[in-house]
């Protein structure tokens, strides 16, 4: 960490110059090409096999000896740590929760996907495989997402065995459903409460290691600063939240599942504590970050519905299996009784531009479908700015079809829900959403092995950029966090543990020194500055320059003028910001501020990447890439490759490394769900 | 609306607590009530008073993270989680008392935060079925009657928030702990280790300092997922059974 001054100094960087052609001249400089990712060669149905044996085994008795970190208890960071516990190890479990039962993954609705084919529709590994890809608009490492869908099938397996109470068919056997961007029906689903049932599964198994004395869980506490020694990953700087205590960790490993940065825009639907800290402290370390523009933005949320407005709320995709989502066909029908508009004057653009895949295209689709509309003046609900904004997701025809009890048996908790936030039944009027931000797929750059380019450093779940390339499919982050958690890190991080345990660390060593000084030095700071603005004026601002600009659909001009707005305000930020209170006690404003900070470089950074990425591809949408019809247009000759960022100092420029994609088991195809 | 808000301002767990009276102007009835309380840390920051600090996260009802005691009610007047409570369930003039979770077993953090930790000792003390990773059979191998996994997933939405706890005269976590004993004994996996687990269980319970069961169903009528009060017969049989048993 660099001292405050160096902090401020973030605003002096270097303004655009002239010599590169691209989008982001100026603003970034070249690196050297990934080399090696570490997948290994061969038939794509064999590499994990033979990756798993080629890995070093860790002696039972020596596991004992050797400690891992865990910063985050979400289903990749819970399912970890319950297995790295089982195996022997000794972990450390970090959440900045009051138990590690509350990490985000429990809102997660829908469902997991797995590739059972219980449905015998012709779904197989391979297909998931192929529709993951291709979702993702080709733009995942594909060795990575082959071997997500190889281990669905065992998380399934091993959620049941703990206790996981999916949907079952009369016969008792496991129910499944469909879900957008696919023709098969391969998503397993408790309710809609899918991600607090897989979470609580594994948040159990944690517990049980817990008692056992494997792990050790440290609540309230939040991973400030990353602590790298001799060129490895070898602990963390945490903040006691409630005492204020600033806490050094140390440890052979650690790993980094402290989920998504979709708070980066303010409004998500992500928790309200959800941030990019620990990746971020990680991030300035030298850890790469891949991606960072690839956001996903849900089509189906509740739309904003005032200035007040904290946190935005998803109403599961699985709604639109039996949801038709339409607008009127008519501008002065908006603001009429949506049931007093006859058939023939509703417009459902979904299933007229996508008839074979109507309401269930992938999310990236669906949302900026709902834009258009909108922006034609055909939205729906109170007026944001110049424009409605909302579409309805209509049930009439569901309740119809299967009665009204069926419905309610399906998605009762959604429907409460819903009427509990608007105040309107869903049952008998359509329901209004509108897409906000949902997840990201850009994170920590990692290897074959979920390793960064820091030795010792894992990063897990969403917090990582591995599976989901420039688009997730509905149903597939609950599947990768606990892929990760459960099957592929202990299987990974196996390897680089065959070398440890390393040396001690003393608490003494200058490396560590500076990590605890430089954390101390920001939280002075903090509360020092004694300015005029809270910390929640400065993170709105930001979101609503990410929205603007940086948001379902990009411009190389507007991306320009978001770069220059979060510069003056980041120089803002640190010289009128007010955090009152002390650092030696329980501190809400001052957690907020530290991961506002963060946000404010982050956000940057992530224009800098959409800027230079001029194609359209998944959730990615630069408007100088799209085809006559506005569909998204990607450019495989310039643009196949994953761009992983190296910080490059306060004031300096982030140096760009591409990773080339190379796809042999699967050929590029302009994505068409029409 | 105009809110009359008395709240429990408390420095740290050993410091003395109070209620303190703030007037609150401009409250619109589509806010939340958390947003509610978020306006009035916003304008306690401008004035320099340190803002009300309150447990939230997810904000959209399943992660149990927030509470409050509002107006005498564990999250208020509605049968839902203070996060998801509107402010149209109030009227403009109101005068709201807003208190943390009351109960020895959780004690206070500052203001209206408490510490449940007790639940996450209990939950370690046998609330998991074991099977380590790796070890599990097929899926589908054992089929699980559909009424009992509905059951099962009914329980299961326990968001461990503790309302339970807060409403209970006797201060008990009966409820809480009858969802994950009926959760787990209604699935087949969990019969190994059913009457193990709610021994160990209803141990760690009493150990913990929460209270007995008296049957009065406060703790039902408070939750926000609506566990049913006969998960608590379900706790006791299976516990008279496991005691019969020898276990």
């Amino acid at each position: 960490m660099a001292s405050t001054a160096d902090v401020s100094g973030l605003t002096q960087l270097n303004s655009p110059s002239e010599q590169n052609s691209d989008d982001a001249r100026g603003y970034y400089t070249l690196g050297e090409k990934i080399a090696d990712t570490k997948a290994p060669k061969g038939l794509i149905a064999e590499r994990w096999t033979k990756h798993k044996m080629d890995n070093r085994l860790v002696n039972p008795a020596n596991r004992r000896k050797m400690s891992v970190i865990i910063v985050g208890t979400g289903l990749a960071g819970g399912a970890a740590a319950a297995t790295l516990g089982e195996a022997g190890y000794h972990v450390k479990s970090f959440c900045y929760q009051d138990s590690p039962r509350r990490a985000h993954s429990i809102a997660a609705q829908g469902g997991i996907n797995a590739a059972k084919n219980y449905k015998e529709d012709g779904d197989s590994t391979y297909r998931l495989f192929y529709d993951t890809v291709k979702g993702g608009d080709y733009r995942a490492r594909e060795s990575n997402v082959y071997r997500l869908a190889e281990v669905s099938a065992n998380i399934i397996d091993q959620c049941v065995a703990q206790g996981v109470p999916f949907a079952r068919d009369y016969g008792g056997l496991l129910d499944n459903r469909s879900f957008g961007g696919v023709q098969v029906s391969r998503t397993f689903y408790a309710r809609g409460q899918t991600g607090q049932q897989l979470l609580i599964g594994a948040y159990q198994a944690m517990e049980r290691q817990v008692a056992a004395g494997t792990v050790e869980e440290f609540k309230r506490h939040e991973m400030l600063e990353l602590i790298v020694v001799d060129g490895r990953a070898r602990g963390i700087i945490a903040r006691d939240l409630v005492t204020g205590e600033i806490e050094t960790h140390m440890a052979d490993a650690v790993v980094l599942a402290s989920g998504g940065y979709g708070n980066v825009f303010f409004l998500s639907t992500n928790a309200m504590g959800s941030n990019v800290t620990a990746s971020w402290r990680a991030h300035r370390k030298g850890a790469y970050m891949a991606n960072p523009c690839y956001t996903q933005i849900h089509p189906t949320c509740i739309p904003v519905s005032g200035d007040h407005q904290s946190k935005l709320t998803l109403m599961s995709e699985s709604l639109r299996n039996d949801g038709r989502i339409w607008v009127p066909k008519n501008r002065e029908d908006c603001t009429k009784d949506p049931r007093d508009i006859p058939e023939e004057d509703r417009d459902y653009y979904l299933e007229r531009i996508y008839p074979s895949f109507g309401n269930l295209v992938p999310r990236d689709i669906a949302s900026r479908q709902a834009k258009n509309v909108c922006d034609e003046g055909r939205g729906v609900g109170p007026m944001v700015g110049d424009f409605r904004r909302g579409v309805y997701l209509d049930f009439a025809d569901a309740i119809k079809r299967l009665g009204e009890d069926a419905v309610r048996e399906k998605y009762d908790n959604l429907f409460d829900m819903y009427a509990r936030i608007t105040g309107e039944n869903p049952y008998e009027t359509p329901m209004r959403i509108y897409p906000a931000v949902h997840y990201v797929m850009g994170g920590l750059w990692v290897d074959y092995d979920l390793q960064s380019n820091i030795p010792g450093l894992f990063v897990a779940g969403e917090a990582n950029f591995s599976d989901h390339g420039a688009n997730r499919l509905g149903a597939s982050a609950l599947m990768q966090g606990l892929a990760d958690g459960y099957f592929v890190l202990p299987n990974t991080i196996r390897e680089y543990l065959a070398d440890a345990p390393f040396p001690a660390v003393d608490e003494t060593d200058a490396a560590v020194v500076e990590a605890r000084e430089s954390v101390e030095q920001r939280i002075n700071t903090f509360l020092s500055i004694n300015g005029t603005r809270s910390v929640d004026s400065y993170h709105k601002e930001l979101g609503n320059i990410m929205w603007e600009y940086c948001g379902m659909e990009r411009t190389e001009e507007g991306l320009r003028k978001a770069i220059d707005q979060i510069r003056e305000l980041r120089a803002d930020f640190w010289s009128n910001l007010k955090v009152l209170g002390t650092n030696d006690s329980l501190n809400q404003s001052l957690e907020k501020a530290g991961r506002v900070a963060d946000f404010l470089e982050l956000g940057e950074l992530m224009c800098i990447d959409a800027l230079n990425r001029r194609e359209s591809c998944g959730g990615h949408f630069r408007a100088e890439s799209q085809t006559e019809d506005g569909e998204a247009l990607r450019h495989d000759d310039e643009f196949s490759y994953v761009a992983a960022w190296e910080f490059g100092g306060d004031g300096g420029q982030p140096v760009l490394h591409k990773e080339d994609l190379i796809y042999t088991a699967i050929e590029m195809k302009q994505r068409s769900y029409k | 609306m105009r809110l009359t808000l008395k709240i429990w301002r408390q420095a740290n767990a050993t410091a003395d607590g109070s209620l303190k009276t703030y007037e609150l102007d401009g409250v619109s009835e589509d806010m939340s009530f958390l947003e509610m309380l978020d306006v009035l840390n916003e304008k306690l920051n401008t004035e320099g008073e340190d803002p009300v600090a309150f447990d939230h996260d997810c904000r959209e009802g399943i992660c149990g993270m927030c509470s409050l005691m509002i107006n005498g009610e564990a999250h208020g007047p509605e049968v839902t989680t203070t996060c998801q409570l509107h402010m149209r369930s109030f009227n403009d003039g109101d005068t709201i008392t807003i208190e943390p979770w009351r109960a020895g077993a959780f004690p206070i953090v500052k203001d209206l935060i408490v510490d449940r930790s007790a639940f996450d000792r209990i939950i370690a003390s046998g609330g998991f079925i074991s099977a380590n990773t790796g070890s599990a059979p097929e899926a589908n191998s054992v089929p699980a009657p559909r009424d009992k996994a509905m059951r099962a997933f009914n329980v299961a939405t326990c968001i461990g928030c503790g309302a339970c706890v807060a409403a209970c005269p006797n201060g008990s976590a009966s409820l809480f702990l009858g969802a994950k004993i009926t959760h787990l004994g209604e699935l087949p996996q969990g019969q190994p280790e059913r009457w193990d687990r709610v021994v160990s269980m209803v141990g760690q319970h009493d150990a913990e300092g929460f209270g007995g069961c008296t049957n009065i169903g406060e703790c039902a009528g408070a939750c926000p997922k609506e566990i049913p009060l006969d998960v608590i017969s379900q706790l006791n049989k299976d516990l008279r059974t496991a005691l019969k048993h020898g276990h």
